[in-house]
């Protein structure tokens, strides 16, 4: 009861502009800057790759766009590409968005316990984008030393030839790490502290849970890095010798480091990836998920799990042997609870009285293409296969199978699902399915090629084959030209989404609360929802997936209704 | 919504943990592995060149065991500090807030001499794995105190007016991992031949 009162003390006039787009501390205006500002660096990671397949599709042309790629400018394009997608793209859209926005409405309360903190993560985290991007004007230009910053090549400005671009990347990594830190535990705290009355912790839905095991996971596995990029620096600066076998140092340390880091960040982005799956799974088949709590038990695996498997990128770098066959053991282990969640959600289709709507197109095409990954890294994850595979554009393709589906093709279901909820307007059915498919088709089309010209030996990071004897392999350029079209194809249909975006916040048929007649509590509120979310605090009564019920009028039973 | 508006998130407690102090454990625990991802590479590296004993010797391990002393009196400090803020003396534990405080300021001016003459000698931070790590690992644990320190006299100040007494358990709890992390750091990098 006391709750309520203080609620109604919440009401407040409406501030102005720069205080209501940025320096909110409301949690859906923070989810709304992670989100556009997650779009905008995918639109600049998505021109970089245009960029560099553009190399390689029609070699050593002139870009139009961008003018001739040069070794120097290829090796920051794909160094940038990959930061970008990876840190300023997946992460704050994934978890940093849908987090923000929907962790407090899916647990019934107003807002994030520390809102402060989680505004100032938002800053920071817009801090080292600017950082990251101010790279590219500096002398020298942006890194190149691939995403992996590998030393010694990393290390030292004589070898990278990018030595201040090196320095303000390593910057603006670790200023994100704070920034997701400082958000994650925030995420955390709320989590376990702040849920409605009556919500036990297996009625917290699913995509809920993923999203505070990855930031668990992330919490975890960031802070060997963070110590890491804090040597690197020095080594880059000071002249330490903590990686340079130069002065003493082990450039393997780096990859333990940073695999240490780099192998959990997968599941990091994957589990929430795969709980927004999950939700709409679940409404778009209107049944309950199949086996809530061994989803629960085999993501906790999961979880653990990766934090044993990271050598398995170290195969071909000199480590010893005995070490490679137990990392490969570990790899194959963790394919089995991941197997698991699949056939989890295909148990749960299965029977059900499925819709096709957009987001639940999305949902299966993260299924079908996130299959085809996971089956290719077995391959890559053994390290027999390995020796030859590693560093081939195999690797690329099935790094993309499974990174297009979690970054990508899940943010496309949940931006089509939650759209409804978070601008009050239903976004165009059929420019939606013609983006997915618009999609999907070119995505297959870019990286099967690649699978092809990498089992045939082409190693990545090479500017142009042409230029070595012992790459240039003229009978695949037809593959490398079709996997560019591709990415020319895919690019493009996404002018139809941006579209459909912003055209529907004006002009879409206006939303009511609750259009996918879903059962968590964020569909309880009107859409978009009110300052503080909540007229009345909920209760909640029951987990989160009452779906198909015969004895009830409708064929779903809200988590916040008594009976 | 006003800078001290505190939302109805921030006043729950499902798990029956104060939300301030579930925070700060989960701020230690992250810390820890930036911590132990650190001494992890150091003692890789320190095992596998038993030359740097020689550069170990030349640490000032009189001005490490004399911080070692004040980090721990301060932690005393801290926990008198959080038994009057349970009792509800705010000014009490400002004061002794402040003296923890202290502490820190201490054990930073003693490292100043001890790095100074360090320097002095010709150790710096290029010369040689050793203290590469040497300068590294006490130097992100000492702007630790620092911020520590910092934080602990903007609560001082507060609980001096009866207010936010909740969090002089917290940032005692930071302090006391500051101070742990010392303990390791201490015969890692001062006695260990
Ligand atoms: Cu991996």
């Amino acid at each position: 009861m006391s709750e309520q009162v203080q609620h109604a003390g919440h009401d407040h006039p409406e501030p102005g502009f720069f205080l209501k787009y940025c320096w909110s501390t409301d949690h859906k205006m923070i989810a709304m800057q992670y989100l556009f500002t997650g779009m905008a660096m995918a639109m600049i990671g998505g021109f970089l790759a245009y960029v560099f397949r553009m190399q390689q599709g029609f070699p050593n042309h002139y870009v139009p766009g961008f003018g001739l790629v040069t070794p120097g400018r290829y090796n920051e394009v794909v160094t940038m590409h990959g930061t970008i997608m990876i840190f300023w793209v997946a992460m704050p859209v994934l978890i940093a968005a849908f987090g923000n926005y929907l962790i407090p409405l899916m647990i019934g309360c107003d807002d994030m316990a520390f809102p402060r903190i989680n505004r100032l993560s938002y800053q920071i985290f817009l801090l080292s984008a600017i950082v990251l991007l101010g790279s590219f004007l500096v002398k020298g230009g942006a890194f190149g030393g691939a995403w992996t910053a590998y030393p010694p090549l990393s290390a030292s400005g004589a070898y990278n030839l990018t030595p201040i671009g090196a320095t303000l990347w390593l910057l603006a990594v670790a200023l994100e790490f704070v920034a997701f830190l400082l958000g994650g535990i925030n995420f955390t705290v709320t989590v376990m502290n702040s849920r409605a009355p009556g919500m036990k912790m297996f009625d917290i839905p699913i995509l809920i849970w993923m999203i505070v095991l990855a930031t668990v996971i992330f919490m975890a596995s960031a802070g060997p890095l963070i110590a890491g990029a804090v040597m690197l620096l020095f080594d880059q600066t000071m002249a330490t010798g903590f990686y340079d076998p130069v002065r003493g140092g082990d450039p393997l340390l780096w990859q333990h480091l940073f695999w240490f880091f780099g192998h959990p960040e997968v599941y990091v982005v994957l589990l929430p990836a795969m709980g927004i799956v999950a939700e709409i799974i679940a409404v778009f088949a209107r049944k309950k998920l199949f086996g809530y709590k061994s989803m629960l038990y085999s993501t906790w695996g999961v979880g653990i799990l990766s934090f044993v498997v990271w050598a398995h990128h170290q195969f071909v770098a000199g480590i010893d042997p005995r070490m490679a066959n137990v990392f490969t053991v570990t790899t194959l282990l963790i394919s089995i609870p991941v197997a698991e969640l699949v056939f989890l959600y295909i148990a749960t289709l299965y029977g059900g009285s499925i819709r096709l709507d957009t987001p639940m197109l999305w949902a299966l095409g993260f299924l079908a293409e996130f299959l085809i990954g996971g089956v290719t890294g077995i391959f890559l994850g053994s390290s027999g296969t390995d020796i030859y595979l590693h560093d081939t554009y195999f690797l690329i393709a099935h790094f993309h199978y499974t990174f297009v589906p979690i970054a990508i093709i899940s943010v496309f279901a949940g931006i089509t699902f939650w759209y409804p909820k978070m601008f009050g307007r239903m976004m165009n059915e059929t420019l939606g399915k013609i983006h997915f498919w618009g999609t999907v088709i070119p995505f297959n089309v870019i990286f099967i090629p690649l699978f092809m010209t990498g089992m045939a030996g082409d190693q990545r990071r090479i500017y142009s084959y042409a230029q070595f004897a012992e790459q240039s392999r003229p009978a695949l350029q037809h593959l490398r030209t079709t996997s560019t079209i591709g990415l020319l194809v895919m690019l493009s249909f996404q002018l139809i989404f941006i579209f459909n975006f912003f055209w529907s916040m004006r002009n879409g048929k206006r939303a009511e609360a609750n259009p996918w007649r879903s059962t968590t509590l964020e569909w309880t509120v009107p859409s978009p929802p009110p300052h503080g979310n909540f007229a009345e605090l909920p209760t909640v009564y029951r987990g989160p997936y009452e779906y198909g019920l015969p004895g009830r009028a409708d064929d779903y039973w809200p988590q916040n209704a008594p009976n | 919504m006003s800078a001290t508006a505190k939302p109805i998130a921030n006043t729950r407690s499902v798990t029956g943990i104060p939300t301030a102090r579930l925070i700060t454990w989960w701020v230690i625990a992250s810390e820890i592995v930036i911590f132990g991802g650190l001494l992890a590479a150091y003692l890789m590296h320190r095992l596998g060149h038993p030359e740097w004993a020689a550069s170990a010797s030349h640490t000032n391990t009189w001005a490490g065991a004399f911080n070692t002393f004040v980090l721990l009196t301060s932690s005393l400090c801290a926990v008198l500090a959080h038994k009057a803020a349970d009792a509800l003396d705010g000014p009490r534990a400002a004061r002794l807030l402040r003296l923890t405080a202290l502490g820190g300021v201490i054990f930073l001016t003693v490292k100043g001499f001890e790095w100074t003459t360090d320097i002095r000698e010709g150790f710096v931070i290029s010369s040689g794995g050793f203290w590469s790590y040497y300068y590294t690992l006490a130097g992100l644990h000492g702007l630790h105190v620092l911020a520590g320190a910092v934080i602990m006299l903007i609560v001082a100040s507060d609980a001096a007016k009866n207010r936010e007494l909740q969090r002089v358990e917290c940032i005692g709890l930071y302090w006391h991992f500051v101070d742990i992390v010392w303990i390791f750091l201490f015969p890692l990098l001062y006695i260990a031949r």
